[in-house]
């Protein structure tokens, strides 16, 4: 990492956007130019200088931490790709987005991994759905597909097995429906698609060789397979897909020595369901559910995040109203009820990860059966929750829980819902913390196996773009819900949970502290919702239309989820009357890119630990491979 | 009369016809399932959002150890029952068919939820196996999505009531209580898209024809919905008739939509019984018109 | 002292332990007795015992607003004009805001004039693909399609059962009713009625043949209808109808003038509507 060139970079520091924009402009001025699409922010930057460019948007002007680093296919509207970075100030503040053109054919762009650790996996990503090179980057592979696989997915020219039509709805479905398996419409009766030039000579035995060979960074496998020069201090150790502590399909490849951790290389797209080709497929609306599978554990955070998007998208349009304080209510307070059924699930899987084989995790998930029941009585649905709507809601709380007998020995239960949450928020969720706490803060075992176990420093994890309780657990006092508030955040008062060690019982104490904060939040929502009774859910009085047209531009919507920032990047391409579908859609997802630093975290530490490292950053696979 | 058990589970074992529906072989069977249905250890093995309604499913609230699927086994060899809990992709379906060639007979696989059944909302992706069924025998499959733990616990108790079902008088029910021994599922590779051995020559000869057209690689007519339909009736009504050996896939139950699976156990068997008695009727003839010819 | 923490968290597990006895002798042996109401008790916010379903011998009631699979709403059996007949009019938005796309709907056709007819004559959800979001239910302006609460849907065979066709998925009106008293009350309110739209518009239309000053035969009205709203913003439409109860009584709700300017600008879009069937 260079120094700071400028002298006055305290100055700069301070400056708002806008200013930043201007020093860059006169800074750089071959190199920058004003983003002045209809709709889009920031300023576009020569890829030649990119790299000089990030580094001054780094050092002198004080936008340390990239949150997002995604592409995007202009086919057929300039024809270019477009590699799109927000970075943000960790003391606060909105984005700068700089972003980074380059032709379709030959896609090239220098990689900004000298910069940003953090843009790592996400220009990996943009390789391998993209086609983008990434010039100097320390080890381009494909991360979500596999190695060899044909073609980059999300290029807009590039179509799948089961290819319909470009956009939904589809014409077929109506009003001549006449069902069919998409499956039958293939030869192989199989989602498949070869090319033409498919060498099936080469094919009979090599994937998992080849797996192991596009490991890259640190392990050399050619010489650990090496017959002749075996040597026993170091081993390749593959974890995953399948094993019970990587949460999912998840799988770590490790080289240790002895019992002592080399280097480690996360392996992943095993659950890569193609949400973001899908999600250009879909209207705006079908995105919602869609948004519930990233992940799943709190599926009411990831619906915030994308109906603010598409919001701040709508309001760009002439008419626009912002959701009512009764609707900002209600989803808050469904956010930090999931955030709590997140930290709960992540604690008691981090300590099933380090030997406290599912006690905790039993005792976490009765309380978490109990919010679930809500939502169920609430939204419908236990864990998909679909509730969130551009500018509204599913529906408002009802007035009882109920539960109706439809089958045989069905037992109903009939609740006064307010009645129910001022229990839950007042009683059972906080007593559950402190037996939480009881049960494990003074553990001598965690003690033990948690403080001073996957270090990681402050400088490296907003390097490695960490967010959420790996951020916070490493010193960085950085909560969107005050950095960059939304919603009704800032009316509301609660503490940023900070830690300052960085280790593994720092990230421990941190969601423990959020759990308090989350509590906090809600015994201030309820007054709230008891003051907004009969108000409606709808910005606009009723509900929204089906298939809602959004303005040209582009908007990045970013919450603080339970696992850390999530951030859609959704650009409309509409014309006049704005677009029913997002031309491009991504996730920022923090389970994902907090894996970056998993290598460094990980380092030094035994196999054993790792489980355990592994299990405090808190990752869900359907956020992870999306 | 002597009844040697290890020859009664060795393949080809022709059960006399005196014994047929023997007192003895049925109990036997009775037995068999009873412990087995008891003891049914789901794999540790989480795919996708399902995964966490399973394990809603195993904590205290729903707890199926209530119904012998008692501890869940991180290891292959020693689980009974592998429950697919989600979105199946190209890449993991190469480790899950390696999985459950390493599970032990008798095996059997629960797909969990929309995704494992039949592909789910994501099926048209790219990298999305559109059913676990498309690799593997499936046994049971709960629709939903994801499942509720109560609907994964119904699911549960059906593929209980299915090997309540199996008998090895019928010998050719189930791999492990007759006819052949299972072969491993050949599993998949990755190549430019995932290639399923079994497809090989297709694959080469389809890469043949197509020489260079890609778009001509494999569209077929399918049969319009209505043809489908038709089949489903035409299924219901010659179930019974048909008599003819035919491949697994259709031997599964044909049941008429909407009710319990096992609510019609019993005639299931009873046409199960017909169909076997009507197949061994025509190996008999078989061998009486070889016997002839000779 | 070094262990303290240990034992703390012992001692929790230990009063976890005795807690899971606490309901048996709470309910002596009657815990799960069918004529006991303890039920909500053991599964509500009190409760710190065992907190077990039994599952097949005692199920959680799924709540009103529950979604599993969608099916469609047909008139009762008893229903005294209209028994039997689909509420669905075949306008085709629930395949359009099916975010994976799994619903097929044929419209049907009036032999006799080639018309489409407010009634589909075939309908298929692919529940393997269905993703239980409940979209489709949540925007029918007809309140015909609804999202079941029978989970118990497990099969041996899905190549033929899992595609739901209209036979499969209809359900009677009263089955809903029944599922979900409260919600199908709120619609009744939204509807004005309880009949189906259509149905009650007919109603009217009979009550006031007199005035009724529209020329052209009421079967092509009721065409018109559907196609009309699946053009124009749909919801709009359904919240055309006096809001239920509560909304307005309060002083946070919306003051009047916008609501009379709401109901005015419906009124128009009413009578815009009217001018094009006219055409």
């Amino acid at each position: 990492m260079d120094q700071p060139t400028l002298a006055p970079e305290k100055q700069l520091d301070a400056t708002t956007v806008d200013e930043a924009i201007a020093y860059l402009r006169a800074e750089y001025a071959d190199a920058v130019t004003l983003d002045d699409r209809e709709g889009y922010g920031g300023v576009i930057v020569q890829s030649n200088r990119l790299v000089d460019v990030a580094r001054a948007i780094r050092d002198d002007l004080g936008f340390d931490y990239l949150s997002s680093a995604t592409a995007v296919d202009y086919l057929g509207a300039g024809d270019h790709l477009e590699m799109v970075y927000h970075a943000y100030r960790t003391s606060g503040g909105g984005s700068l987005v700089f972003k980074a053109q380059t032709d379709r054919e030959q896609a090239e762009i220098p990689s900004l991994v000298p910069i940003w650790r953090g843009a790592d996996f996400q220009e990996r990503e943009a390789w391998d759905l993209m086609g983008i090179r990434f010039r100097g980057h320390p080890n381009l592979k494909r991360i979500l597909m596999w190695e060899g696989f044909h073609g980059h997915p999300l290029r807009k020219d590039w179509r799948e097995a089961y290819y319909e039509e470009d956009q939904k709805p589809f014409d077929n479905r109506w009003p001549g429906g006449q069902v069919y398996r998409v499956e039958e419409r293939n030869v192989f009766g199989k989602n498949v698609t070869y090319p033409p030039d498919i060498d099936l000579g080469r094919l009979m035995d090599s994937s998992e060789t080849a797996v192991y060979q596009s490991l890259g960074l640190g392990v050399d496998v050619e010489r650990i397979m090496d017959k002749d020069g075996f040597e026993t201090n170091e081993l390749v150790v593959n974890m995953g897909p399948h094993h019970p502590s990587t949460h999912g399909v998840f799988r770590m490849v490790l080289t240790v020595d002895g019992e002592t951790v080399t280097s480690l290389e996360p392996v992943m797209g095993y659950l890569h369901r193609n949400h973001e080709k899908i999600g250009e497929r879909n209207t705006y609306l079908h995105n919602i559910p869609f948004t519930d599978r990233l992940d799943y554990i709190s599926s009411m955070g990831n619906n915030h995040g994308y109906v603010l998007a598409v919001e701040q998208l709508m309001s760009l349009g002439r008419k626009y109203n912002p959701p009512t304080y009764r609707c900002e209510a209600l989803r808050v307070m469904m956010v930090e009820l999931s955030r709590i059924v997140n930290h709960l699930w992540a604690i008691g899987f981090w300590l099933n990860d380090i030997g406290a084989f599912f006690t905790p995790v039993l005792y976490f998930v009765q309380e978490r059966e109990r919010i679930l029941d809500f939502f169920e009585a609430v939204a419908g649905s236990r864990m998909m929750c679909n509730y969130m709507r551009f500018g509204g809601l599913f529906g408002d709380l009802p007035e009882r829980l109920k539960s109706v007998s439809n089958l045989t020995n069905d037992r109903v239960r009939d609740y006064n819902t307010m009645q129910f949450l001022t229990e839950m928020i007042n009683e059972r969720i906080p007593r559950t913390i402190d037996e939480l706490e009881r049960l494990l803060t003074q553990n001598e075992i965690l003690l033990e196996r948690s403080v001073g176990v996957g270090v990681l420093t402050r400088e490296d994890a907003i390097n490695y773009s960490a967010a959420g309780p790996l951020l916070r657990g490493s010193g960085v006092a950085y909560d969107i819900r005050r950095a960059d508030p939304y919603s009704i955040y800032p009316e509301l008062d609660f503490d940023i949970a900070v830690e300052d060690e960085g280790d593994m019982y720092a990230r421990y104490r941190v969601r423990v502290a959020e759990l308090r904060e989350s509590v906090r939040i809600l015994k201030q929502i309820l007054p709230r919702l008891e003051a907004t009774e009969g108000e409606s859910i709808w910005a606009d009085g009723k509900p929204g239309a089906y298939a809602p047209r959004v303005p040209h531009g582009e908007a990045y919507g970013r919450v603080e989820n339970g696992k850390g920032e999530l951030g859609y990047y959704v650009v409309s391409a509409g014309g006049r009357g704005g677009s029913a579908n997002p031309w491009r859609y991504h996730v920022r997802a923090p389970s994902f890119i907090n894996l970056t630093p998993m290598g460094i975290m990980s380092r030094g530490h035994k196999v054993a630990d790792v489980v355990g490292i592994l299990g405090s950053i808190d990752i869900v696979l359907g956020e992870t491979d999306r | 009369m002597d009844l040697n058990l290890q020859e009664l589970n060795q393949t080809e074992f022709p059960v006399p016809a005196e014994l047929e529906n023997n007192i003895a072989i049925t109990s036997l069977s009775q037995l068999y399932n009873w412990g087995r249905r008891n003891s049914m250890w789901p794999m540790l093995f989480g795919l996708a959002c399902c995964a966490i309604e399973m394990i809603a499913t195993a904590a205290s609230r729903f707890d199926f150890s209530r119904f012998g699927f008692e501890v869940m086994r991180a290891t292959p060899r020693q689980a009974d029952l592998m429950i697919v809990s989600g979105t199946v992709t190209k890449k993991m379906v190469v480790p899950i068919v390696r999985l459950y060639n390493q599970m032990p007979e008798p095996k059997y696989v629960l797909a969990m939820g929309a995704c494992a059944s039949g592909g789910g909302p994501f099926k048209e992706g790219y990298n999305v196996v559109s059913g676990m069924d498309k690799y593997l025998p499936v046994d049971v499959y709960v629709p939903g999505c994801p499942p509720t733990p109560q609907a994964l616990l119904y699911g549960m108790i059906a593929l209980q009531r299915k090997i309540d079902g199996q008998s090895i008088a019928n010998g050719d029910d189930v791999p492990w209580y007759g006819v052949s021994s299972a072969e491993p599922t050949p599993v998949p590779v990755l190549g430019p898209d995932i290639i399923d051995p079994r497809q090989m020559d297709m694959i080469r000869r389809q890469a043949e024809a197509a020489a260079g057209d890609i778009s001509s690689l494999g569209i077929r007519d399918l049969p319009a919905a209505t043809q489908m339909v038709a089949a489903r009736v035409a299924a219901d009504a010659t179930a019974v008739a048909d008599a003819t050996p035919v491949s697994e896939d259709a031997l599964s139950f044909v049941l008429p939509s909407g009710g319990a699976p096992w609510a019609e156990a019993e005639d299931i068997r009873e046409k199960r019984r017909l169909r076997a008695l009507a197949r061994k009727a025509l190996r008999a003839s078989r061998r009486a018109t070889v016997a002839e010819e000779e | 002292m070094y262990g303290t923490g240990l034992a703390k968290g012992l001692l929790l597990t230990l009063r976890h332990f005795v807690d899971s006895y606490v309901d048996d002798i709470r309910y002596g042996f009657r815990k799960y007795h069918h004529s006991t109401d303890n039920f909500a008790v053991r599964q509500g916010t009190k409760t710190k015992g065992v907190i077990t379903v039994q599952y097949p011998d005692e199920k959680v009631a799924v709540p009103e607003r529950f979604r599993f699979v969608p099916f469609l709403i047909v008139e009762d059996e008893d229903h005294p004009t209209r028994s039997g007949k689909d509420w669905c009019t075949s306008c085709g938005i629930c395949a359009k805001v099916c975010p994976p796309q799994c619903i097929w709907i044929v419209r049907g056709n009036d032999p006799n004039t080639g018309r489409p007819v407010p009634e589909p004559e075939a309908f298929f959800i692919d529940i393997d693909i269905c993703m239980n979001c409940g979209f489709c239910a949540e925007y029918c302006p007809f309140d015909a399609i609804k999202m079941d609460h029978d989970y118990e849907l497990a099969s041996y065979d899905r190549t033929t059962h899992h595609i739901h066709d209209k036979e499969r998925l209809s359900k009677p009106n009263s089955y809903w009713r029944g599922i979900a008293p409260t919600r199908a009350y709120e619609e009744m309110l939204a509807r004005g009625t309880w009949e189906h739209k259509d149905a009650a518009k007919e109603a009217r239309r009979g009550a006031s043949g007199a005035r009724a000053s529209a020329p052209q035969p009421a079967p092509q009205a009721e065409v018109a209808a559907p196609a009309a709203a699946s053009e124009a913003a749909p919801p709009a439409e359904a919240s055309a109808p006096p809001a239920p109860a509560a909304e307005g009584a309060t002083p946070w709700s919306e003051d009047d003038a916008k609501r009379e300017e709401r109901r005015r600008k419906a009124l128009e879009r009413k009578a815009r509507r009217a001018a094009k069937r006219g055409q």
